[in-house]
Parts: C-alpha cells; structure tokens; sequence
C-alpha cells in the first residue's frame, strides 16, 4: 500500500519513468511526421534542383548567310528544293567562318558537334515562312548541341580525363572562345515547350506530350462524367435498395482499389484486340482512363448529391414536380459544383496514370504533336518514363523539368477544385 | 413510379403542355439511361475478369497452371530458333511472387511505422492548427504521380544506396530491391496513416476518459486502450495499403530489374509481378505468344490478390463499425 502512495508522487522514481515513456512515445510521431515530410522535401527539391537548368538551352550566335547558289540554284524556289536543301552546311559555314584555323575533316566533325543537329530545321523552317530571305544575312541565335549545352552550364568536370568525358578538351576550348566573345548565350529553351520529342536531348519538348494528355483527358471526361454523375443520381435519387443496388455498390468500391495496370491489360485486351481500335491512340488511353477514374467521379458525385438537403427535393415534389423533374431541374444544379470537384480531382489523377498507358502502347516514340485523338501520341507521365530511360545524361535534367511541369498541371487542377469547393459550397 | 405519375396528372391538367404518355415515355427512358450508367461498373469488372480469364486459359493450355504457380524459374524469352536451349521459354512464378512479396515487406516496414505513428501523432497529440498543416502535406505525398517516384528512386535514390553501399563494403545491386521498396513504402505512407487516422478518431471519446479516470498517462492510454480498440480499423488500413504496394507498377518498372532472381537479399535486383507484365507487352511482338498472354496470367493473379486484399480489408472495418455504432 505505502508502495502504491509512494509511485503516485510527482518525484517518484516509476512515475517519472512513465512520464519519459510518455515524452518518447510522442517524440516518435513527430520523427514519423518529420519524416515523411523530410522526403517530400527531399524529392521535390532535388527534382527541381535538376529541372530548373532544361528550362535554359545555351544558343551560339552565328550570322547565318543564306546563300543562294546552296538552297535554291535554280532560282525557282520550288518547295521540294527549299525543304531539302543543304541548311547543315549553312550553318556549319557561318560556324567554321570564327574558327578559320580548322581545316581537318575530323577537326571540323568535332567543330560541327558544338552546334545542334537542329539547327538545320530552324533554317529550313524559316526560308519555307519566308523565301525572300534567300541572299540576306541574318544573325541568329541556333541551339547548341547537349554537350555544349552541359559545359555552359557547369554539369561537365573538365578535370575528368578527356576520354571519360563526352566533350573533348579542343571543343572545350572552342566553346569557351565562343563564350568569351559572347556569342554563346543561355537563353528560355522556348524549344522544350514547343517542341515534340526528338533523340537530341536539346531539341526534345514536351508539348507533344502535353497535347497527347489533353487529348486523352478529354477523352477520358467526356465519357467519364456524364456516366459517372449518371450512375450517382440513380444510385443516390432512384436505387431501390436491393441485391443489384448492393452489387453495383461493391463493385464501385473495389473496382476503385484494383491495380492501374490491370486496367491497362483490359484496354489491350478489349479496346485493342477486340474492338481493333487504333494502338497508341489517345482514344484508347482516355477510354481507360475512363474506365477507372468513374469510381472516383460516383463516389465524389454521390457525395454532392447526399449534401442537397431533403427539404429541396420536397418542395419540388409537393409544388408538382415529378422525381425526375425534382432531381434534374433542383437537386443537380445544386450538386453540379460538388460533382465538378470530384471530376477534376479524378482528372488530376488520370493526368498522372502511366502503367495503363504503356499497355496500350502510348510508350512509343513520336515526334510528331498528334492533331486528334486517333494519331500516335504519348501522354505526358509517359515521356517523362521515356526520357527517365534514355542513357543521355542531358536528358535527366528534361525528365526532371518534365515532372516539373506535370506537377504544375497537377498543381494548378487540385487548386482549381479547392477554389471551386470554396466558392459553390454552401452551409443549408 | 407511382408519385410520378401522379405528379404528371396534376401537372398536366394545370399546364396541358405535353401529353402525359409522352412526358411518362421520356422520364422512363432517362431512367433506363441513369441504370445503364450506373451497370457500366458491373461492366468493367466483367470486362476485367473474362478478358484476364480468356488469355489466361489460352496461356495455361500451353503452360500448366502447376508450373507457373509453383515452378523456380522464370525465363519468358521465347527463343530466336526453335533449336536454341530453353526456347520453350520457362513460366515458373515464384520468383516473381518472392521479389513482389519482398518490395512489399519492404515498403510496409516503412510505411507501418511511420504512417501509424503519424496517424497516432495526429489524431491524439497535434493540435487542430498543427492538423490542419500536416495532414494536406501528407496528402500530398499521395497525390504525387507514380512515374516521379519511380525517377526519385531509380536516378536519386538508388545510385545513393549503391555508393553508400559501396564505402562500407557492400555489393548493392544498382537496381536493388531496397530502394524501390524504400520509395514504394514513401508512397504509401497517406494510405496508411489518413485510414488510420480516421479509425484512431473515430474511437469513442468515453474509452480515453475511463483510462484516464483509473490514472493512465495519454501513451498508455493510446497503446493499451485506444490501438487495442482501433486494431481491425489499422489492420485493414495495412491491408490496402499492401494491396497497394503488390498492384503499383512505375516505382518498380523504373527502379527494380528484369532479371528473376530468388533471393531474400534486399541489396539483390529482383523483379514483381507488374514490372514482368509491362516487359512482356511494351515493344514490338505478335500477340498469341505463350509470352504476351503470360502476361495476363500474371495480371489475373495481381487481380486475385489484390482483390482478396482489400475485400478482407472492408470485411474487418465493417465488423469494427458495428462494435461502436
């Protein structure tokens, strides 16, 4: 008894020893906490601390002259002539023409790597725009090649031997001489926005991509929605409640938890194999996308319609109106911004599916921006997985600038339905 | 139906807009629609089970279901010439389910722990203002796509786990089972913690104050009064999140191997189940190959487990309902 007195004192030996096994059992949630927060920390950083740099592209500043005797002999400016004339070469003169010293054909080659392969369709590009630029001499800034592009930005370590290293220590030499009388600059890569995916890293964009996913989530809304909202108000307004109710119920809910990439292996099986609907379309993907974003978009609009009260529905029943009328013209207006919620949320979550889409082969490589939903396209969780897999070190940095704008997509979708939410909701 | 009718005769005498068998026919048809909607979910799941069904009854005429359950090797290459060694491909699963089942024990020693003691944290502890902060920002962990793990883990993570392998003199594979596993179980943390959080709320206040009463402090109290009575709620709460763990593809597909080792070594590369389904359909092959419809065979058996998973999942919190309800 004196023991049991003794231990509840405030000094006591046992009582403070509960009193540290209290202190230490909530120190371990916060090291839980800090944690997971520490690696979301982490991972966004590091992943922003690489990408920000493909947001750049280094340029050289050449004064290209369009020669006449090169692109056009004969004078015609037929529109085959003009697409496939030598630009390479124009180009490569107006580089050649700062370095007089370099005459060997390897020399050269190794000066020619300094300037991007696509610095030839830019050319190309601007002579079918405008052929009355033949004969002039216009100074432009042409991308530079990725190992240029790596150099200026100090992601290469020149102490490294020369044969561990992609650049060699003449085109150091050469880029620096540039860099020095100022004619490489790192100017806003407007080519990684604008551009389809290439095999150069400094020419890949990311708006093929983003076109392929818009188109797929188009898709995937217009079917998705209105079956979606559909199916809740019969499940919320008109389901009897009975075994198939109950069915359809369960089915919801684990049809919500099945794997993406089963999703995927039923678009290849049926959309692909059975229906023979184009492969690596948007088509399909939005059609899969649809398929599993619908649990998302029931649960969410059953959600807005439970939050309409009673009292709605019958004083629309008792001025006359019939169920169908009652729920169509009173309680869905008022659930629509609940519902519109829930369908971008499920959006933002298709936006960022990639497995089921590597089922139906949206994984292949396009260059290409797809003009509708029935061409090849890739989505753009999926470039990021392509470039992730390419050996080019200039590509992480576009993988990770890549995540960067997906995230900013999810970002700005997640936020619009949190505005939404806050603006329409409404306290009966 | 009824009230419906009856709404439209009253309706109609007032207004006499449109005959009643018309407005009667149009409300049907909407109906009719709205049931429709609402099957296509019955439909996609009848969609899922006969088309991974139908392949995988083509798959298993050509390789007995036997081998592929229980055979050690798995080697789908079918071969260039019909000569060559092996060329019938070898289906044998079990390393695939090993390497899954490892990349999962992993992921769950990380996010067990960590997800429960924040959920603990969060619902007992932290105050409404500190709640509010942290509970989006774990969240947003769970909104961040796959294919970005699966970049952290394979470019960032990995190569760290290697190096530092390295300087204390371990052999760590550079597609290591560890850190697909690690990142996986970084990504699962909101499952388990926000399901937990809701169960470890949702005990009832009455619990807690009796604990008190007889002079525990709020640690014991949350271990032996408040867990104990949470427990089906977390138990299922782990379950899905598993269940997660075994169907997540990218993190995998990006981060662990090809190869099909048999191995317990975390530092090891070894495959799972989805990164086997995505390389034996990605690239260019004929369909109806024992290979292509292996693939099927897996999914159906991602499906089954998953699907076993989370119904015994549901099955536990709903027994946990009816205790306090």
């Amino acid at each position: 008894m004196t023991d049991l007195i003794e231990n509840t004192r405030a000094d006591s030996p046992m009582l403070q020893k509960r009193y540290r096994a209290e202190r230490r059992f909530r120190a371990y949630g916060i090291v839980a906490i800090l944690i997971a927060i520490a690696f979301l920390g982490v991972m966004l950083i590091s992943i922003f601390g690489l990408g920000y740099t493909a947001f750049q592209q280094t340029e050289v500043k050449l004064d290209i002259y369009f020669d006449p005797d090169v692109i056009d002999p004969s004078g015609e400016r037929d529109p085959t002539t003009l697409s496939t004339a030598n630009y390479q070469s124009l180009a490569r003169n107006a580089l050649r023409s700062h370095f007089p010293e370099v005459t060997g054909r390897r020399e050269k080659r190794e000066l020619h790597g300094l300037l991007s392969r696509g610095a030839s369709n830019e050319l190309r590009e601007m002579v079918q725009e405008d052929p009355a630029i033949i004969g002039s001499t216009q100074t432009l800034w042409l991308p530079a090649s990725d190992d240029l592009d790596l150099l200026i930005k100090g992601q290469i370590d020149t102490a490294l031997p020369e044969t561990q290293r992609q650049i060699s220590d003449q085109q150091i030499a050469w880029g620096l001489a540039l860099q020095a009388d100022g004619l490489v600059e790192r100017n806003f890569n407007h080519r990684f926005l604008t551009n389809g995916d290439s095999r150069e890293p400094e020419l890949a964009g990311i708006w093929g991509a983003m076109v392929g996913s818009f188109l797929a989530l188009f898709v995937c809304f217009i079917l998705s929605f209105p079956i979606g909202v559909m199916a809740a108000i019969y499940l919320e307004e008109f389901a009897p409640t009975n075994r198939l109710t109950d069915l359809i119920e369960v089915n919801i809910n684990n049809l919500a938890a099945v794997p993406s990439i089963v999703f995927g292996l039923l678009g290849l099986a049926i959309f692909l194999n059975f229906m023979d609907l184009p492969r690596s379309a948007p088509l399909v993907g939005g059609m899969v996308l649809a398929l599993m974003t619908l649990p998302t978009i029931i649960i969410a609009a059953r959600a807005a319609l439970k939050a309409v009260p009673p009292s709605i529905r019958e004083a629309a029943l008792g001025v006359g109106a019939s169920p169908m009328q009652t729920v169509f013209h009173h309680v869905l207006p008022l659930g629509l911004p609940g519902m519109l919620t829930g369908a971008i949320i499920g959006m933002a979550q298709a936006l960022g599916e990639t497995a089921p889409l590597l089922m139906i082969g949206m994984v292949a490589f396009i260059v290409d921006i797809p003009q509708g939903i029935f061409d090849p396209a890739t989505a753009l969780p999926v470039q990021i997985f392509i470039w992730a897999d390419s050996p080019e070190r200039a590509f992480l940095a576009k993988t990770a600038a890549g995540i960067m704008v997906l995230l900013g997509f999810l970002i700005i979708m997640n936020l619009s339905a949190v505005l939404l939410r806050r603006r329409f909701t409404r306290r009966w | 139906m009824l009230a419906s009718d009856t709404a439209t005769a009253g309706r109609q005498s007032t207004l006499g807009a449109r005959p009643k068998w018309a407005r009667i026919l149009w409300e049907r048809s909407v109906l009719a629609l709205l049931i429709a909607s609402s099957l296509v979910a019955i439909l996609t799941t009848v969609g899922i089970v006969l088309s991974l069904l139908f392949e995988s009854i083509r798959f298993f005429e050509a390789v007995p279901i036997t081998e592929f359950l229980f055979g050690l090797e798995w080697s789908p290459q079918t071969a260039m010439r019909s000569d060559q060694v092996g060329s019938s491909g070898a289906f044998g699963a079990i390393p695939l389910f090993a390497g899954t089942a490892l990349i999962s024990l992993i992921a769950m020693l990380i996010a067990g722990p960590i997800g429960l003691l924040s959920a603990i944290y969060l619902a007992e502890y932290a105050s409404h203002h500190v709640h509010s902060i942290v509970k989006p920002l774990l969240e947003i962990l769970a909104g961040i796509p796959t294919v970005v793990y699966g970049f952290f883990a394979a470019l960032i993570v990995a190569p760290i786990i290697r190096e530092s392998g390295s300087v204390i003199g371990l052999d760590v594979a550079s597609e290591s089972a560890l850190a697909a596993g690690l990142i996986m179980g970084v990504m699962i943390i909101p499952i388990v913690s926000s399901l937990s959080d809701d169960v470890i709320s949702s005990v009832p206040m009455s619990l807690r104050e009796a604990s008190y009463g007889i002079g525990a402090t709020q640690s014991e109290t949350i271990r032996r009064v408040v867990l104990p009575a949470a427990l089906p709620g977390i138990v299922s709460a782990m379950l899905l999140a598993t269940s997660r763990a075994i169907g997540e593809t990218m993190i995998v597909v990006m981060a662990a191997g090809l190869a099909a080792n048999l191995t317990a070594n975390p530092l090891q590369a070894v495959t799972t189940i989805t990164v086997q389904i995505v390389g034996l359909l990605t690239g260019d092959q004929e369909f109806d190959t024992p290979k292509t419809l292996a693939a099927f065979a897996l999914g159906l058996t991602l499906f089954v487990i998953t699907l076993l998973l989370n119904v015994t999942a549901l099955r536990f919190v709903r027994r946990y309902q009816e205790q306090y309800d």
